[in-house]
């Protein structure tokens, strides 16, 4: 038998029906916590910011700018805000709050005393992460872009749904998309290995930011590297601003979205061999 | 053989430099097994690693032939009452349960029907629907336990499970775990209620400082430590021959009457030897016996002898 058919077999004969059940059963508590916790009240700040700032905008300039102009400040906000702060710490604070969280309050057992595989777990547990970030940041990204060009009225309108607007909401839903599997997975990896995982977390911040200055094959195990190159509206940048805008050497769209996919999974299957090591030791932790 | 038991290979458990416990076999058969030793003894440390919350430093545990490193089969059959007393924020005791259930795998009928039948069988059906956060110890405890039987496992590990119960509950409990290790469960409970570890275990584990000190049936291991006399009590028709006849063998190291004079208190060194005296006796004398008992054949008194004089607290 070939190793192809042995994998086929093997794969096969998993219990995938339980597997799901048991994802969908973390998924539906962790939710819960995820989206009803006091502690994640700074999230939904991180996220709904710009649309406090955007609607204030829209209020206080409802008879200056242009289209032009502001298609180029969402942008903005969207690369220098969402993508390096927002999403970066909303994830920071949600993926590693998913295993560090348990631990805290002393509820980890209860998962692990279940028939569950801790790599099912696992996944469940970062399907969690993803729905919660992905609600939070997509609905904050949307209504950004919604309260930029809703003042704009008719014109407004037909750039959005005549013109490259809708295409531009798409992109920026799909980078939010996969900014949160990937800076989710990387999260997730860390609050495994690290009691503490916020100096690791901006030692992650500073390569994803200085990571443009690096080769171009080291540029390729940073997450901004393909997202930056998928963002629809690209800013000029000058001076220190290039290094959050400018791509040296870009890869092709499909490329640009299996990368942070790829690295997610790579990441993923670290976090596996963590998450079955890990013991509990409350008193330690 | 190994299918039905629960067995520790030269396990050792060291947390850094700390010990948890060192060089531990055991071979553990069905029935209920009381785990003996003071706090810090490793008693939670060994019910962790039969369960896989911790991992061994050296040697290999196996549950019912299942290594604790596969949850998802080691868990079908196993169900574990820990000592951490926390929940998840914001758990009714219904929904503590049917969340495990649900993490079983099994679908939201089964899991209702199942969750029902573990709150009827602790008494906790009335207050299922409260928060746990406003439960008593006791309730908590119960609800804990609760979860632990709801899938029908046929290994329960149970920590401290009488803890903060009133005496009632704790009858109920004590009924509760005899009834499972009747029907050919594990159970295996750790308490420092040795009275009552004593009348519901069929084998005890007693441990101190990491080390299992003595194991199996407690008659076989209070026969085991010779540097204590056995002591043995006799109700008789003429306690003050019988004491006369026993002193004079080399075994008996103190025959004592009774204040109320009507039964002898004999320590000895060699019970088999003693009791082969005291049939002699009885039919060279016509003695009448009335009762024949050990006075120190239970949990109690072994833990005092073996580990007491080192650990005053349990």
């Amino acid at each position: 038998m070939t190793r192809l058919a042995q994998l086929r077999t093997t794969l096969s004969e998993q219990p995938w029906e339980l597997w799901m059940r048991q994802i969908a059963a973390v998924l539906r508590m962790d939710l819960r916590k995820n989206f009803l916790s006091r502690r994640g009240i700074w999230i939904y700040l991180l996220a709904f910011a710009p649309v406090v700032i955007i609607t204030l905008h829209a209020i206080i300039d409802r008879h200056s700018g242009s289209m032009r102009e502001d298609t180029e400040v969402l942008a903005g906000i969207f690369q220098f805000f969402y993508l390096r702060l927002g999403i970066f710490f909303g994830c920071l604070g949600i993926f590693t709050w998913l295993f560090r969280g348990e631990i805290i309050e002393k509820s980890l057992h209860y998962y692990f005393l279940a028939p569950v595989k801790r790599e099912v777990l696992l996944l469940g547990k970062f399907a969690g992460g993803v729905v919660t970030s992905v609600t939070l940041f997509g609905l904050g990204v949307f209504t950004s872009f919604a309260m930029m060009y809703l003042r704009f009225g008719d014109a407004g309108q037909y750039y959005v749904f005549n013109g490259p607007g809708m295409g531009q909401l798409s992109a920026y839903l799909g980078v939010t998309v996969l900014a949160c599997i990937g800076y989710g997975s990387v999260f997730l990896a860390l609050s495994l290995l690290f009691k503490n995982p916020i100096i690791p977390a901006i030692l992650v911040l500073g390569w994803e930011t200085f990571t443009p200055v690096l080769p171009s094959l080291v540029q390729r195990f940073s997450i901004t590297y393909y997202l930056k190159q998928l963002c629809p509206v690209s800013i000029p940048g000058e001076g220190l601003l290039a290094l959050f805008t400018v791509v040296s050497q870009p890869v092709g769209t499909v490329a640009a979205i299996l990368g942070p996919i790829v690295l997610a999974a790579f990441v993923l299957v670290l976090a596996f061999k963590l998450v079955r090591r890990l013991e509990i030791s409350y008193v330690a932790d | 053989m190994s299918d039905n038991r629960i067995i520790l290979e030269n396990v050792s458990k060291f947390y850094g430099e700390v010990l948890g416990v060192n060089r531990v076999n055991l071979s553990i058969p069905p029935g209920v097994t009381g785990l003996v030793g003071p706090n810090g003894s490793g008693k939670t440390t060994l019910m962790n690693l039969m369960t896989g919350l911790i991992h061994p430093t050296e040697g290999h545990v196996s549950v019912l032939g299942i290594s604790p490193t596969r949850p998802e089969e080691l868990f079908r059959r196993v169900g574990y009452c820990a000592q951490f007393d926390s929940f998840p924020k914001g758990v009714t005791g219904f929904s503590f349960i049917y969340n495990t259930l649900r993490l079983h795998g099994l679908d939201d009928r089964e899991s209702v029907r199942l969750a029902h039948e573990a709150l009827e069988r602790v008494g906790m059906t009335e207050p299922a629907l409260r928060k746990v956060a406003g439960y008593s110890k006791g309730m908590r405890q119960r609800i804990r336990l609760a979860q632990a039987i709801a899938h029908h496992p046929t290994v329960l590990v149970l920590d401290e499970p009488l803890n903060g119960l009133d005496p009632m509950a704790r009858a109920e409990s004590l009924e509760l775990f005899q009834a499972l290790g009747k029907e050919g469960l594990h159970v295996i409970i750790s308490s420092h209620i040795l009275h009552e570890l004593d009348k519901m275990s069929d084998q005890v584990i007693l441990m101190s400082s990491g080390y299992v000190v003595a194991e199996g049936q407690i008659h076989a291991v209070r026969t085991e430590v010779k540097e204590h006399p056995m002591q043995i009590l006799i109700r008789c028709s003429d306690p003050n021959l019988l004491a006369s006849r026993v002193f004079a063998q080399d075994h008996v190291v103190e025959a004592k009457l009774n204040d109320d004079g009507k039964g002898v208190l004999v320590r000895t060194r060699d019970a088999d030897a003693f009791y082969l005296l005291l049939n002699q006796l009885v039919v060279k004398d016509k003695l009448s016996l009335e009762t024949v008992a050990p006075a120190d054949d239970d949990v109690n008194s072994v833990y005092q002898y073996l580990i007491g004089s080192e650990n005053k607290t349990i």
